[in-house]
């Protein structure tokens, strides 16, 4: 579903950091990964690429079988294939939530507006607030903006999902409902990448897991293996730091 | 820690307000008085709607045959051994009886029209230019203020020099060259072409336009440096294309932003309309200037004129203050 073949990125502005380091990757249909490291690993950055909101410098990056980083590549097709969620929602403050939803899937996928609007309310209800479908972003809670930001996301139809951070901005008591709603979105089958610190999800969702530090993937394999046998030091370093 | 403000506080200094408004309008009146200035307020509504005579003639010499009344109009006919003609003429004031002998551009019937006064066409040019200068500025500081944040060099620095170029000279050096320079050269191209010529009205507009695009430029490109970038990525990461971003998500959100001083942008615009007599167009600055050497009332004429421009300019700022209503209530 999304290879991933050396990619770099070294960012000049504001100084020069490399923010990705060869980094290599192959993620299946259907799996969840989940990203995890220390802030300034270079993982946000590595979501970043997936979708081309940061474009790699050198490398190859494959989703479904499109070369993304190639200049003739219509990346908004790419773009409207994978879904992405933000730390800080992103809703369009000016648009009710139902509009929030509606927006994309007319402008982009040319639906019409009986059609988007009923997949919007499936996909409100399936998120837990569909009663919240006239209310303006501002009128609601951290954790409800961010479930109607994963339902604008899916509304499109996509292959994959992008989470970066879903729960960082949130209050503790609205992490969970969330979390949930993720949680049922990989049950389903989504393909899922998520950056987050969560170890919580990332036991119980992940089908893998790999651990980001200095632009670099320094370790990768399944839950049980990440959380009880860990075999780099810098791992075993981190997780004793959060755990 | 401020101290509470008591009820008299307020009665005492708006009544302060009131006196000095009306010892200003006294000491107006006193010092007129005391150079022997006239006012003849009446002496104004005539060049708001102007009653004129208009004349019929005869163009032949003859006899008036008949003069036959048809309910609101009237027929003179002149005629001769040779020739005979009808005058057809609103039923006013008749001049000639039957048998007259009439001479070529003699008089036969007088009737009077109603027409819009000097100063009501001056306003009506104002608010003409200005609106089409508006129309015209916003679509220049639209496009020039997106290109000024275009990542493409040419389109930016192109933005970049207009703006410079156009905030760092006078409006008034601007006219004259739209005029004395752009306007020879086109109308002469034009004109070697056999093509009409375009008039000075058009140059006025172009020079207020472009002059007002580059300010508006400006806001515009504040305001969409305002919203946030993650209003961008979220849309651009649902798959629109730039244009699509910028239509539906980034600009009904900076245009909240923009209004207030795109108000305050075209309010100097139109007061800046009253340049545009410089290059022989009647708008309502050269309409009253025109008006104050034949009426020789220049107190009445000009406080006239400052008037008629805050009307323009206070209607104007009370709708954009609507729109601004309209678009939080959204």
């Amino acid at each position: 579903m999304i290879d991933v073949r050396n990619i770099s990125k070294t960012f000049l502005v504001p100084s020069e950091v490399k923010a990705l380091v060869n980094v290599s990757s192959f993620i299946n249909a259907g799996e969840v990964v989940v990203v995890i490291g220390p802030s300034g690993s270079g993982k946000s950055t590595f979501l970043r690429c997936l979708n081309k909101l940061e474009t790699a410098d050198e490398g190859h990056l494959y989703i479904d079988g499109v070369d993304i980083l190639n200049r003739k590549t219509d990346i908004n097709k790419v773009r409207a294939e994978v879904g992405m969620v933000f730390q800080s929602f992103n809703l369009f403050p000016h648009k009710t939530v139902l509009e929030n939803l509606t927006l994309a899937q007319r402008v982009v996928r040319k639906r019409s507006r009986e059609e988007a609007v009923e997949k919007a309310e499936y996909l409100l209800a399936k998120v837990g607030i569909g009663e919240k479908r006239s209310v303006y972003p501002d009128q609601l809670s951290g954790g409800q903006q961010q479930r109607v930001a994963i339902a604008r996301a899916l509304a499109m139809d996509p292959k994959v999902m992008l989470f970066d951070e879903p729960t960082s901005a949130l209050d503790p008591e609205m992490i969970g409902e969330v979390l949930d709603v993720m949680k049922a979105l990989a049950r389903e089958g989504m393909t899922m990448v998520v950056v987050t610190h969560e170890m919580g999800f990332a036991r119980e969702v992940a089908d893998r897991v790999i651990f980001m530090d200095h632009g670099a993937i320094v370790e990768e394999g399944t839950p049980e293996h990440f959380f009880v046998s860990p075999t780099h030091d810098r791992t075993k370093l981190f997780l004793s730091q959060i755990l | 820690m401020i101290a509470k403000k008591t009820a008299g506080y307020y009665i005492f200094w708006k009544s302060a307000f009131f006196i000095l408004l009306g010892m200003s309008i006294f000491l107006l009146w006193y010092t007129t008085n005391e150079v022997e200035y006239v006012w003849r307020w009446y002496r104004v509504p005539q060049y708001f709607v102007a009653e004129m005579d208009v004349e019929t003639r005869s163009f032949i010499e003859g006899e008036v045959k008949s003069i036959d009344r048809r309910g609101e109009t009237v027929a003179i006919t002149v005629a001769n051994s040779r020739e005979s003609e009808t005058y057809q003429a609103p039923a006013g004031e008749i001049r000639v009886y039957k048998g007259d002998f009439i001479f070529p551009g003699d008089t036969l019937a007088v009737h009077q029209v109603t027409r819009p006064g000097i100063l009501l066409q001056g306003l009506w040019l104002t608010i003409k230019v200005s609106m089409i200068a508006i129309v015209f500025g916003i679509l220049i500081g639209l496009f020039t203020g997106l290109a000024r944040l275009s990542d493409n060099p040419c389109l930016r620095w192109t933005a970049i020099t207009y703006i410079e170029f156009i905030r760092g000279s006078p409006l008034l050096v601007q006219i004259y060259l739209w005029y004395f320079v752009f306007g020879t050269i086109i109308n002469d191209l034009l004109a070697r072409q056999g093509i009409p010529q375009i008039s000075s009205l058009w140059y006025g507009v172009a020079s207020l336009a472009i002059f007002a695009g580059a300010y508006v430029a400006e806001i515009v490109r504040a305001g969409i440096q305002s919203i946030h970038r993650g209003q961008t990525e979220a849309s651009r990461s649902l798959g629109m294309n730039y244009a699509q971003s910028m239509l539906h998500v980034v600009l009904p959100q900076a245009m909240r932003r923009i209004l207030p001083p795109l108000a305050g942008q075209f309010i100097s615009l139109i007061k800046d309309s009253s340049l545009l007599g410089i290059i022989a167009i009647r708008e309502l600055t050269k309409a009253t200037r025109e008006v104050v050497t034949t009426s020789l009332q220049p107190y009445e004429l000009w406080f006239m004129c400052a008037i008629l421009y805050l009307l323009l300019t206070f209607s104007l700022s009370m709708f954009v203050q609507y729109l601004e209503r309209r678009t939080l209530i959204q």
